[in-house]
């Protein structure tokens, strides 16, 4: 299982680079992820109001909520949600949050 | 004292009918009551709209009353539903009306919503800006498209959910047909532009159908979010910031649960799908609540065939509960759909919650071709409105189709 290093300890994480294991993620891992991802730095308010939302569903729902979801969830609209997770907020979001990736609907 | 028992059935759509037809079938009316609600009685067979922005069906050809897919012993009533309050077990009606039930199936379907998307309901709407979902959208865009000779026809999932994840797929291998055999397919343009990072949401499927775009000259665009769609300047803006200009577009609007739902405090998630058990399709709302069809939040297809799938089980497990006995069948997420490919061929796929859509043939290895385009496949589609009135509707087995998955026949799966 491919592994990667964010602030100063090894994580597993799937071939997409997103966490096996959100239970490794540490706060303080969050600026890292998102600076390798090309996610806006330092992260803001708002941002983090979603990074905690993300994980919260995860560990309520067993998946990482949709955009559509996560602007229902909050007072954080899509378009906002762009300018904080430019190109595809949902992977995004649950990137930095270090959880798996989303099930997508089918 | 009576041991007659109450059931309420919500939507009288695919779902509702067959599992209403189904359970009059297995239970004597004075053991149970049917008591099944509607807005309209118009009972339209949805797989039809998609061919009727083409002329290849008409709107009287595709609708039936809904009353009279029900068997006898079925009450029938016409109305919107209000709310159901799921601590009373009890529903209004926005006629006044309230029905009290013992076991409550909901079956209403997935509503389309333009409404959410800024822009796409305003100037332009039914004139530049299209849906074939519903009747009215279809029927417009068939006027649209008999007058159409030259430009650009975009077609724009605008997020998923959505039912029938493949008739947008389809509608743009129908329209490259249409302008074909119109003699103007090299004036016009065809785009799909998509909110996944391929043609379809499964690797295997969304790998043949994207070398079907590019084999008919269907344009790609992928991963885009549709922010606003504006009608006037015929253009579509991402939340990106990126646009496609159009002369047509084709829009599949967000989908949302049922109207009611928010009304209903308990009963439904953010979008209003109701939380379902994948396997019991018992809700995990309350044990008394099943649903079927499109209204569950399934990780499955919101589609007919899925739909109809679940008839079997459900029936038994509500029977099982109704019974007080344990609640024992389980669903696989079996979906099977005819996916056109026009120019008369069609493709088949077949998949459940666990397999990726393979090749080879269904149901069994002398069946129909599995992810491949033929003549066989579509007339198979064609025939199916045939069997949706008598057959899945009414309850009826067809032999040598049950519910799960089969895999006889089938390659051996590819990874993906
Ligand atoms: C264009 C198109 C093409 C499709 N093609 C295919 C295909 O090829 N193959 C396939 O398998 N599936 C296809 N489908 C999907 C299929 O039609 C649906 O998945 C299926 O009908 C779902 O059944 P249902 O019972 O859940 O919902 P529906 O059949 O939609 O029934 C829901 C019912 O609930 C009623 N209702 C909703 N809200 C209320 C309310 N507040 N009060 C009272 N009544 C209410 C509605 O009037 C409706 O009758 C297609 C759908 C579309 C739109």
């Amino acid at each position: 299982m491919p592994t990667k290093t964010f602030a100063g300890t090894s994580v597993d994480v799937n071939d997409e680079g997103f966490f096996e294991d959100p239970t490794q993620w540490t706060k303080e891992m969050a600026p890292e992820i998102a600076d390798e991802y090309g996610v806006p730095t330092p992260l803001t308010d708002r941002a983090w109001v979603v990074i905690d939302l993300m994980r919260s569903e995860y560990f309520d729902k067993g998946t990482g909520p949709t955009v559509r979801k996560i602007s229902k969830l909050s007072d954080v609209t899509t378009k906002e949600l762009f300018v904080l997770f430019p190109k595809g907020p949902a992977k995004l979001a649950a990137m930095v949050a270090g959880i798996p990736k989303p099930k997508g609907c089918i | 004292m009576s041991d007659q028992k109450r059931l309420v059935i919500l939507g009288a759509g695919t779902g509702g009918t067959l599992a209403a037809n189904r359970l009059r079938k297995k239970f004597k009316e004075d053991r149970l009551r049917i008591d099944i609600v509607d807005q309209n009685n118009q009972h339209v067979y949805q797989p039809g709209l998609l061919f009727v922005p083409f002329g290849l069906a008409e709107s009287d050809e595709i609708v039936r009353k809904r009353d009279r897919q029900l068997h006898k012993g079925i009450h029938y009533h016409q109305s919107a539903i209000d709310s159901v309050d799921i601590e009373a077990d009890s529903v209004t009606l926005e006629n006044g009306d309230t029905l009290d039930y013992d076991v409550l199936l909901v079956a209403t379907g997935a509503r389309l919503q333009p409404e959410e998307t800024e822009g796409m309901t305003g100037p332009g709407w039914m004139e530049s800006v299209f849906t074939f979902y519903d009747m009215e959208g279809a029927t417009a865009l068939a006027a649209k498209l008999d007058e159409f000779e030259s430009g650009h026809v975009v077609i724009n999932v605008i997020d998923m959910p959505i039912k029938c994840p493949v008739a947008p797929l389809e509608f743009a291998f129908l329209a490259d047909w249409y302008f074909t055999d119109k003699g103007v397919r090299d004036d016009v343009t065809i785009t799909y532009v998509t909110p996944l990072d391929g043609a379809f949401t499964k690797p295997t499927a969304s790998a043949t159908l994207s070398s079907l775009l590019t084999d008919k000259g269907i344009e790609l665009v992928t991963e885009f979010n549709t922010g606003e769609v504006d009608g006037e300047a015929r253009k579509l803006i991402g939340f990106d910031g990126r646009e496609i200009d159009f002369d047509i577009a084709v829009v599949i609007p967000l989908h949302g649960g049922a109207a009611y739902v928010e009304n209903s405090p308990g009963l439904g998630d953010e979008l209003g799908f109701i939380p379902t058990d994948n396997a019991t399709l018992q809700s995990q709302v309350k044990p008394n609540i099943f649903v079927v069809g499109d209204a569950a939040d399934l990780p499955a297809s919101k589609a007919g065939s899925v739909t109809h799938f679940e008839g079997e089980v459900l029936v038994e497990n509500m029977e099982s509960f109704l019974k007080g006995e344990p609640i024992e069948h389980s669903f696989d997420g079996h979906a099977n759909c005819f996916i056109e490919t026009g120019f008369s061929k069609a493709l088949l796929i077949d998949f459940n919650y666990e397999n990726e859509p393979v090749g080879g043939h269904y149901p069994g290895p002398v069946g129909l071709p599995l992810l491949k385009e033929s003549r066989v496949n579509h007339l198979g589609k064609l025939m199916f409105q045939s069997f949706y009135w008598h057959g899945l509707l009414p309850g009826r087995d067809i032999p040598g189709i049950g519910p799960d998955m089969p895999t006889f026949g089938k390659k051996h799966p590819v990874s993906g």
